[in-house]
């Protein structure tokens, strides 16, 4: 058949990437792979940037116990449902955390810590659990099979499974019965050129600011200033994961 | 076989008057061949209604590998495309009716379409304007 997508998207790739290392002269101690990572990709508008780490810098000093704002708003955009059970989907959870020596209390908001090294990526039998090139961590549900075996292994608790049918699904997010899913840092909106996720944008406009969302990598954004300036910890460093969301006041 | 040129002829003659023959449109009068209600929006597909047939799930299955891996929005062939014209004038959906767009080829050629496990099956717009989002 003359007009399989699949051959020739293949076709195409593998002419482009002919003629791309057709025009590379490879000097002694150049290692291909260097080119490749000095290269900027022709579709870098386009498509996960890879230089880019989406992070978040999470305030538990401007977070109040009990406000529930990030997580509407995770709920609105991503057509969650509120949850019932202890079985349902939630993105975020409100943590409350209690020092017992000094009796110190916080509110922290988890969600998916989005791991340099995350073991969800590593146990998935299937290939559905990705990182993303921003540092994006996924499921792709097409192929995932609902073995849980990410959830058992995520220290943070970030991922749940979906039990039942779903109706009403949102176009940019599609979910459903089976799959295991978890917060995707809104990489739909992301996608379509925003700057910021649901819950950041709420808690801002709901004037706490205890989120911060932005790139990681870029010097000049918000987070890296804030990163630089303020102390903030990764949940369960220990790990060595590298988590993209840090916490600031824990 | 000194007939068979006339054997032949009459052959293509019967052909011509008997009802097998008839037109498709005529076909699918009879309820033979689904019904399939015209996009609400837009005179041309992505593609040319006969590859669109043929291959429309493998142009799905190559996009959204880019979409989901590489995070590329916006392509040609996303199913939020076909949803977004394909959706029925009174269902508002593609899957919700019998009748309705995606349903009434895979009911036909008994070809289970599992997409609508998970995605939608109305446009944003229509989501956005009625209460309930329910297939």
């Amino acid at each position: 058949m003359s007009d399989d997508p699949g051959r020739r998207g293949f076709l195409g790739l593998a002419a482009a990437a002919t003629a791309g290392l057709a025009g590379v002269v490879l000097a002694p101690g150049i290692r291909l792979v260097e080119v490749a990572q000095a290269a900027t990709p022709a579709d870098a508008s386009i498509g996960a940037n890879p230089k880019v780490r989406w992070g978040m810098l999470i305030d538990t000093t401007k977070c109040a116990s009990g406000c529930t704002d990030c997580v509407d708003a995770c709920q609105t955009e991503n057509g969650l449902a509120k949850p019932t059970r202890s079985t349902d989907p939630q993105w975020i959870r409100k943590v409350e955390i209690k020092e017992i020596k000094t009796g110190r209390q916080a509110s922290v908001p988890v969600m998916c810590q989005h791991c340099a090294e995350p073991p969800c990526v590593d146990v998935c039998p299937t290939g559905a659990s990705f990182k993303r090139a921003d540092g994006i961590v996924l499921v792709d549900r097409h192929s995932c099979i609902g073995c849980r075996y990410c959830m058992m292994a995520c220290p943070y608790k970030a991922r749940s499974f979906v039990h039942e049918p779903l109706t009403g699904q949102k176009p940019d997010v599609p979910r459903g019965k089976g799959c295991v899913e978890s917060c995707t840092l809104c990489v739909h909106r992301l996608d379509a050129g925003q700057k910021t996720t649901a819950c950041a944008e709420a808690c801002t406009r709901a004037g706490h600011g205890a989120i911060v969302f932005g790139d990681l990598n870029d010097p000049a954004s918000e987070i890296s200033r804030r990163v630089r300036e303020v102390r903030s910890t990764q949940l369960r460093a220990d790990l060595r994961l590298d988590p993209g969301v840090r916490y600031a006041g824990l | 076989m000194r007939h068979a040129g006339l054997i032949l002829a009459v052959l293509a003659l019967v052909a011509a008057v008997t009802p097998w023959s008839a037109s498709r449109a005529d076909t699918a009068k009879r309820g033979l061949l689904p019904a399939i209600e015209p996009a609400a929006k837009g005179e041309r597909c992505v593609e040319d209604t006969a590859t669109m047939r043929r291959n429309h799930m493998r142009f799905l299955e190559h996009q959204r590998d880019d979409t989901v891996h590489g995070g590329i929005r916006g392509a040609k062939h996303s199913l939020k495309g076909c949803v977004d014209c394909h959706a029925s004038k009174t269902t508002g959906s593609v899957a919700a009716a019998k009748t309705d767009f995606c349903v009434a080829c895979h009911s036909f050629a008994a070809v289970k379409v599992d997409c609508f496990g998970c995605h939608a099956t109305k446009p944003a717009a229509a989501l956005a304007t009625t209460s309930g989002g329910k297939p």
